[in-house]
């Protein structure tokens, strides 16, 4: 048990199983996001009060989840880092947070493009936007520290405790957003305060969340291989593997 | 289908500037965040098998 | 003995080394304007996200944030070239210290004061201003960040050498912004108003004139003192 558990924190290791793995999760979230779109675009029935602009849920839901998922398994890895110093683990937070900052922004673009024929703005300061747009400052406190500090130990030490103290921040923030929210809002933007969608509108969004899920770990293996091989050039399976590929 | 026509799809009921305006820009998002990784991926490679080169002739 | 050199030849050869050494470290650039966003954005959260507010204060609330996020970003103006020994060989070098320090300041602007007047639109959208607001808002930006970055390079040439270079720096300068801020911020709330802004815009000018002129000279003689106390 323990074997396996430090075996999983070899880059190494890594590396290779992830080699085998990425061609099933590229291909599924190419198959899965198709699939969504299509379905979300053309076949699903237009809202009943929103008309077609509802279709953004499509992609602004998968965003949002994903932007949250992320922050959560950078903390997992940081608390790993943190407690038996895998390496590995400060790879992933690494090749994870621009990822994870990519999709907040991409949640918070469709919200407020969303929010314009919805609601007639193209941005509103209620609870869900406002803690999602705070949780975009977290992501660009993790990757500011990680540039600033030189050190690749005491970067990636650093950034963890970062990591963990916004997690438990999350809550916190979630709570007082929320509490402030309900001060200032006499007009409801309920953003997704929806009735319970039937069938054929939440089925594509479940295609659409496993697509980008796919998407997100397929990308996640890509750059943590690429930073496996930026920290790894010393050892001598990376000098192998670079001599090999580079005389294809 | 939702859409009786072609014309109709691309309007979106009035809609139409921001849901392609979503589409388009997940679609660009995702194709870089894909595409990059990639092209660092061939960089790092290349940048090393010259590392190794130079450290072998410098033997 | 090295041949003179025009003005020309020392602005560009400061111009492109300064621009070089900032896109080597440019994760660090974009520090100022991360702030800028999250200052703006502490406003509806700490006073009210009421558009009725936001409306009124947005243009003064951005500008403030633009105020700080510059000020945050003076203290390397001089720092890393102090710390090396090339700010006291610039001081020292035959070249007029007028034309260094211009070439700084520009590249001071570029990299912090363009980049907010870029962002601004979508702070002005976050705050519900009109798009002629938000129009307007852009263009006092871009009269006044010149100025702000101009009149800061003699703060962080006053303070180069000191240990406790950060909060000092905005003691001496905020107080020469705020006639800035007056006009700037003030242009926007005057055009909401409905009163003609070109006065405004036409001060504005004036300032950045004003600045151009004498700020280097401020700075230039500020960085002597500091490199003779040193």
């Amino acid at each position: 048990m323990k074997v396996w558990f430090y075996r999983l924190g070899s880059p190494k290791w890594f590396y290779e199983i992830s080699e085998r793995w990425l061609p099933w999760l590229a291909w599924s979230s190419l198959l899965l996001i198709a699939v969504g779109t299509v379905w979300g675009l053309l076949f699903a029935p237009a809202d009943y009060q929103q008309g077609n602009s509802f279709r953004i849920m499509y992609i602004h839901v998968p965003a949002a989840f994903l932007a949250q998922s992320c922050y959560m398994m950078m903390a997992v890895a940081a608390v790993i880092s943190l407690v038996w110093k895998m390496k590995l683990c400060d790879l992933v937070i690494v090749a994870a947070a621009p990822l994870g900052a990519a999709f907040t922004f991409l949640a918070l673009f469709t919200g407020a493009v969303w929010g314009k024929p919805t609601w007639g703005t193209w941005w509103v300061w209620d609870a869900r936007l406002t803690a999602m747009l705070i949780l975009l400052f977290l992501y660009f406190g993790v990757i500011a520290l990680q540039h600033a500090i030189q050190d690749k130990v005491a970067s990636a030490r650093a950034t963890a405790v970062l990591i963990l103290v916004g997690v438990v921040n999350i809550p916190i923030i979630k709570y007082s957003v929320d509490w402030w929210n309900t001060l200032h809002q006499p007009a409801s933007f309920k953003l997704t305060e929806k009735p319970a969608m039937p069938a054929e509108m939440w089925l594509p969004l479940l295609v659409m969340v496993l697509g980008f899920y796919c998407f997100f770990a397929a990308v996640l293996f890509m750059r943590t291989r690429n930073e496996i091989l930026d920290r790894e050039r010393r050892t001598q399976w990376v000098r192998e593997l670079v001599k090999k590929v580079s005389s294809r | 289908m939702s859409f009786n026509s072609v014309a109709e799809f691309f309007a979106m009921g009035g809609h139409g500037l921001y849901v392609w305006l979503c589409y388009g820009v997940t679609l660009l998002a995702l194709v870089l965040s894909f595409v990059l990784p990639g092209m660092r991926r061939r960089q790092l490679i290349r940048e090393q098998a010259q590392r190794l080169r130079r450290e072998e002739a410098g033997l | 003995m090295s041949m003179p050199r025009s003005l020309s030849t020392v602005f560009m050869a400061i111009l492109r080394r300064d621009l070089l050494l900032a896109f080597r470290r440019r994760h660090d650039l974009a520090n100022p304007l991360v702030f800028f966003v999250i200052a703006v954005s502490l406003f509806p959260l700490g006073v009210s996200p009421e558009k009725s507010f936001l409306a009124e204060a947005g243009a003064g609330i951005v500008w403030v944030a633009a105020l700080l996020a510059t000020l945050l970003s003076l203290d390397g103006l001089f720092r890393s070239d102090f710390e090396d020994g090339s700010l006291e060989q610039l001081v020292l070098s035959p070249s007029p210290l007028y034309v260094i320090v211009l070439a700084k300041i520009l590249v001071h602007w570029l990299v912090t004061g363009l980049p907010l007047i870029l962002l601004s639109p979508v702070l002005g959208l976050m705050m519900y201003l009109s798009s002629d607001q938000i129009v307007l808002l852009a263009l006092t930006l871009l009269l006044g960040t010149p100025v702000l970055s101009l009149v800061g390079a003699i703060g962080a040439a006053l303070t180069v050498g000191l240990r406790v270079g950060g909060v000092l720096i905005s003691l001496l300068v905020l107080p020469l912004y705020i006639p800035v801020l007056i006009f700037g911020a003030g242009t926007v709330n005057a055009a909401a108003s409905g009163l003609s802004v070109a006065g405004y815009l036409a001060l504005l000018g004036a300032f950045f004139m004003l600045a151009l002129v004498l700020a280097p000279l401020a700075t230039a003689a500020a960085l002597r003192i500091s490199m003779t106390n040193s």
